[in-house]
Parts: structure tokens; C-alpha cells; sequence
């Protein structure tokens, strides 16, 4: 079984999501909702009371957002899947470098959802095309510029592979297929993902600070 | 950094400002090193080594604060998110504890500066006086400073003349108004006191003038400001204007969409093509901000919404890395809209993912969808499109056009077109 808590400011949407888990299908696959919470306060409060594996997390909430609720549940706490309908990237970069497992755009479908919510559980991590794109935007100058600072080399490259796998996702691919088309399993890429998001929530403030500004110029 | 496109923005001349939400006293240091191009730490010790000098840098920081005005850190959101910040529905900065250690140290270090300026000039009441009366002003300068910043992100127009110097802020704003009111006070006093009955015409003159300077010292940040805040104003209301239009429009266009979906209820392909073209329209005003014309981005957004206009299927656009666009890279969008018009209409799918990436001097675009899908080597005649608009048009403008696509499974098509020219 794994235990669902929503949040999310606006309570059809919250509605819309718990119909979606309540369906059959869902509840096949093991998901069970045990909460849901507006806000920053109620949001830390229901993981606190309910404890759930997984936390469906609204990038933007009153209080702080949700990088807010993942800082004051501290790094002991559930997983977190991000869900936005805001598609600004400093929004979701910064949501995942806050410590989400991952991001989904809210025009997901329930069944997508069903699945990211799974591998959220296992421990997994969850890109979209979108995020993927992202990603590979704020670490597009990593690997060519010469001018980084060697403290934080690994941590500011993506392997070839990588970013293979990170482009193969933003052309769309599912997990299995981008699995067949690099001749590797799927555990294995569920591995380079995994690496991708470590080093993104990880590599260096200046690296991704640049990437923001310019960003901004373009 | 970005080079800048040459049909880029006109010219915007470079003015130093105080980058208040990075600073520690007035953000004078962070705004100059901003300006400067310079690591702000070099600014802070160039600042205090100087103070410690015979106190120029003191004055030097006195007078930049006063003159610089401070930046808005204000960047031009997309409304959506604009408003999503003034809700505090977005992770903000805030006020990071570890600035207190640096704030510390600094003060730290001017207290030396202090005592070796004592020691130079000699132990004296003025000195003290002084120092206590300046220390007065600074006081109530950075509250003031406080109360500007907050009438930025106070909505209302109106500005009262206490909240102008309290701002909203609480007892801490008292505090140190009051305070720094205390020490001119007491300067002034001190001043009195010392200078005895022999020369009290002068010192009366010189604790007037004392107190003048204080005065307009105290009230230097509204009279010196009020020109640049008019501006500011000004500037403002035409930006709140503009949106507003659009806002108006956009809200028309919403409703006119929600009207025609009640009245289609019953045809489910026409309400979720309806309510997908509006979602776009929608999500690209409130969080995307400006889309450039005649960049990559723009031009697949385009056919973007065009395609999902006219049919039944969801086009997902991801691009890294942007591009303004030049005669070279135009064959490539056609081929692209093509091919996602391609998809649109034979795949069945309901989806297309686009993703464009330039790097490496290629601009390459991914095309895919999960239809029917078709047998690239069977094809007859009747798939024209494909070859001519797209496989033949890329290679005749020196590209290279890859259909693979698998009966069952959906088709993907990829287009690489170098870029001699026009590299971003």
C-alpha cells in the first residue's frame, strides 16, 4: 500500500486528484489517500499526523511554496512528488533542488500518475519531458565551458550517458523504451536518473545561479 | 554569458543601484559589485580598509548610499507568477540567518576602525559625539530605507507620511527610529554640555547647524528619492495598465471558451480542443512571461498551437537552449511543422512530443508520436508529404531528415540542420 497526502491550494483540483486515486485502477495499483492539506502549516502538520510514503506537492502554496513544506519536514520525511501547472523553470528547478523525487505537469493522466507515484514510493525518481528539458538547459554550459570551478566538477557534469538518457526523456521516450534504446534495463536507468537528480539537488549554487540569469536575458 | 541577439533590445544605459536585498548595511558594496563586475567581498574590504583609514570610506559609503538609488529587485514576472510571490506561494528568499555572522565581523571591524581612529585624533568627547550622532542618522536612514523598500510591494498608491518612515514595520522600526532620534539627541547634549558658558554663541550656532544637518539628513531619503520614485511610479502604472488590457482580453477569451463548451458539451473532441488551445493561451501569459519573436522557442510554440487548433491532439514542446532564428534554420521549422502536422493527422496519437536542442553549432529537432505508425519502406507515392516536404527540403538545404517509425509502436522523425552561421 502506498499512502498518498495531497496538497495543494485549490480544493477542486484536490478533488480531482483524489477521484482520479480512488478509481479502481489506482487502488489496484495500491494507492490509498490518507490526507490532503492547503497549505504550508496544514501540509507540515498532515505529514506529521498521517505520515504518508508519498506527498503529492504543489510547487506553488500559500506559506512559502513547497519547497517550504520540504524544509520543515526535514530530510527524514516522506517522499515528495511535485505537481505544477506553473511551468516557470526557476519553479521547478527550485522544487527539486528543495528535495522533490520528482515533477509531473498537472494535465498528467491518472494512470501516469498512478505509475509516477509508484516509482516516487520505490525511491525512484520521476522526470518529464519538461523537467528533463530543464535539466538539461541549466546543465547545458556545464560541459563545455572551461571556467568552472574544479571544486565541484563531478557534481556540475552530466555523464554522457546521462544526458543521453535525460534527452531521451525530453524526446518523449517512456522508461522501457528509453531502456531498449540504449541496450541497458530499465533498473539501470532508473539509476542514471536517480544520479541526475542527486547532482542536480546537489551541484554547485554558482553553476545553477548563472543558468537562472541568463535564463532571464534570454 | 548570453551574447546578446543583434535585433535585441534597444540600448539600456548600465546605472549603479543598492541592491538592498543582498547587502547587509545600505547594499551599497553588493550593488557596486554588481556594477563593477567585481567579487562584493573585494568592495566590503576595499570599504572598511579605507574606513579604518581615516574614516574615507565611511564617508565614501554615506555618500553612495544617498546617491544610488536603490534597485528593485522587482524582475519583471509573468503575472501569474508576480502574483504567486506577493501571495507567498512561491519560495522566497528571505532573510538568511547566516548573514548575521559577516554582519558581525563587519561591525566587529568597525569598532576597530573606531579605536584607531581615537587613538589618532586623540580621546576626546567630540569624537564621541560625533560618532554617536552619525551612528544616530545611520540609524534612522536604514529605516527609512526599510519603509521605501516595503512601499514597492505595497500595492496602494497612496503614501502616508508615517507609514513612509515606519513602513509596515513593527516594534523593530520603532526601535530603531527611536533610538537613532536618542543618539542625536544625545550627541547634541553632549555637545551642549562640554562646551561650557565660554564660547555658548558658537556651540549654540554649531548645535543648530548640528541639528539642521540631522534634520535634512533624516529627511534626505524621501526629498533626494521623491524624483526617482515619481518616475518609478510613473513606470509602474503604464506596466499595471498594460496588463490589466490583457488581462481583460484574457478574460474574455476564457469566457468566450467556457460558453462554447457548455454549448458543446455533448461533443467531447471539440471541448478538450477547446479547453487545450485556451490552457496554452493561458499558460503561456501567466508563466512565461514574454515570448521573443523570431526565436526557436517562439516559432515552435507556434506551430504549437497551431496544430492543436485545428486538431484533436496535444503537441508538448520542450527546447533547449535558444536560438534566433536566420535564414538558414527556416527550412527546419517548416519541415517541423510539417511533421507534426504529419503526426497529427495519420498517427492517431493524441500526443506529440517536439523537443529542439541547439548545441554544437546543429540545431536538431526530435518529432514522435505513439500512433499507428507506418513502414518507412513500404511507403508508396500517397506518403508525398513525407518525402518531399520534409526528408528532400532538409537534405536541399543541407540538412539530414531520419523517419523510423514502426507499424503499431508510433513514428519518430529527426531533423539536423547545421548552423554556420547565427550560433547562440
Amino acid at each position: 500500500m502506498t499512502r498518498v497526502l495531497i496538497v495543494d491550494d485549490h480544493a477542486m483540483f484536490r478533488g480531482g486528484v483524489r477521484a482520479e486515486l480512488s478509481s479502481e485502477p489506482a487502488r489496484a495499483a495500491g494507492v490509498e489517500i490518507v490526507g490532503e492539506a492547503a497549505d504550508v502549516d496544514s501540509a507540515v502538520a498532515a505529514v506529521v499526523a498521517h505520515r504518508p510514503d508519498v506527498v503529492l506537492l504543489d510547487v506553488h502554496l500559500p506559506g512559502g511554496g513547497g519547497a517550504e513544506v520540504m524544509r520543515r519536514t526535514g530530510p527524514s520525511g516522506p517522499r515528495f512528488l511535485a505537481l505544477s501547472v506553473s511551468d516557470a523553470a526557476e519553479d521547478v528547478i527550485g522544487t527539486i533542488r528543495a528535495g522533490a523525487r520528482g515533477y509531473v505537469t498537472k494535465t498528467i493522466t491518472g494512470p501516469e500518475l498512478v505509475s509516477a507515484i509508484g516509482r516516487v514510493a520505490e525511491g525512484d525518481a520521476v522526470f518529464s519531458p519538461r523537467l528533463a528539458g530543464f535539466v538539461l538547459d541549466a546543465f547545458a554550459g556545464a560541459g563545455l565551458s572551461a571556467d568552472i570551478a574544479a571544486v565541484d566538477e563531478d557534481l556540475d557534469r552530466l555523464t554522457e550517458r546521462e544526458r543521453e538518457v535525460m534527452r531521451l526523456i525530453a524526446r518523449g521516450y517512456s522508461y522501457k523504451e528509453v531502456a531498449k534504446e540504449l541496450f541497458i534495463s530499465v533498473k539501470t536507468v532508473e539509476t542514471h536518473m536517480s544520479a541526475v537528480l542527486r547532482k542536480l539537488q546537489l551541484s554547485s549554487r554558482h553553476e545553477l545561479t548563472r543558468w537562472a540569469n541568463d535564463r532571464r536575458l534570454l | 554569458m548570453t551574447e546578446h541577439a543583434p535585433s535585441g533590445p534597444a540600448y539600456v544605459p548600465r546605472r549603479a543601484a543598492r541592491d538592498t536585498a543582498a547587502g547587509y548595511l545600505g547594499g551599497v558594496a553588493a550593488g557596486l559589485a554588481e556594477h563593477l563586475a567585481l567579487p562584493v567581498l573585494w568592495i566590503r574590504v576595499a570599504f572598511v580598509a579605507s574606513g579604518a583609514l581615516g574614516g574615507l570610506g565611511i564617508v565614501m559609503y554615506g555618500a553612495l548610499w544617498l546617491a544610488l538609488p536603490a534597485a528593485t529587485r522587482d524582475p519583471d514576472l509573468a503575472p501569474g507568477l508576480a502574483a504567486a510571490s506577493r501571495g507567498g506561494r512561491r519560495p522566497g528568499t528571505g532573510r538568511r540567518l547566516a548573514d548575521v555572522g559577516p554582519a558581525i565581523a563587519l561591525a566587529a571591524l568597525g569598532f576597530g576602525a573606531l579605536l584607531l581612529l581615537e587613538s589618532v585624533i586623540g580621546r576626546g568627547t567630540v569624537f564621541w559625539v560625533l560618532a554617536l550622532g552619525l551612528t544616530g542618522v545611520a540609524l534612522i536612514w536604514r529605516q527609512a530605507d526599510e519603509a521605501q523598500r516595503e512601499r514597492w510591494r505595497d500595492s496602494g498608491g497612496r503614501v502616508d507620511p508615517v507609514r513612509a518612515l515606519i513602513g509596515n514595520g513593527g516594534w523593530a522600526a520603532w526601535a530603531r527610529l527611536l533610538s537613532g532620534a536618542a543618539l542625536v539627541l544625545t550627541a547634541l547634549v553632549l555637545f551642549a554640555l562640554r562646551s561650557g558658558q565660554l564660547q555658548v554663541a558658537r556651540d549654540v550656532l554649531i548645535a543648530t547647524l548640528l541639528g539642521l544637518v540631522g534634520l535634512l539628513l533624516t529627511l534626505g531619503p524621501w526629498v533626494i528619492r521623491l524624483a526617482t520614485d515619481l518616475s518609478d511610479e510613473r513606470e509602474k502604472r503604464v506596466r499595471t495598465e498594460e496588463r490589466a488590457d490583457v488581462a481583460a482580453h484574457l478574460h474574455d477569451s476564457v469566457l468566450q471558451t467556457l460558453a462554447l463548451i457548455q454549448k458543446n458539451a455533448a461533443d467531447p473532441a471539440q471541448v478538450s480542443r477547446l479547453a487545450r488551445a485556451q490552457e496554452r493561451d493561458l499558460r503561456t501569459w501567466l508563466f512565461e512571461g514574454d515570448v521573443v519573436a523570431g526565436t526557436l522557442s517562439a516559432a515552435l510554440a507556434e506551430i504549437a498551437a497551431d496544430v492543436e487548433a485545428e486538431h484533436a491532439i496535444a503537441v508538448e514542446v520542450v527546447t533547449v537552449g535558444e536560438l534566433t532564428l536566420t535564414e538558414r534554420a527556416h527550412p527546419i521549422v517548416l519541415a517541423t511543422r510539417e511533421a507534426v502536422v504529419n503526426a497529427a493527422r495519420h498517427s492517431g496519437a493524441t500526443r506529440v512530443d517536439v523537443y529542439a536542442e541547439v548545441a554544437g553549432g546543429v540545431l536538431s529537432v526530435y518529432v514522435k508520436d505513439r500512433g499507428v505508425g507506418f513502414d518507412p519502406a513500404g511507403v508508396a507515392g500517397d506518403r508525398q508529404g513525407v518525402r518531399g516536404s520534409i526528408v528532400d527540403r532538409m537534405v536541399r538545404h543541407g540538412g539530414a531528415a531520419v523517419v523510423t517509425s514502426t507499424p503499431g509502436e508510433g513514428t519518430e522523425i529527426v531533423l539536423r540542420m547545421p548552423l554556420e552561421e547565427g550560433k547562440s
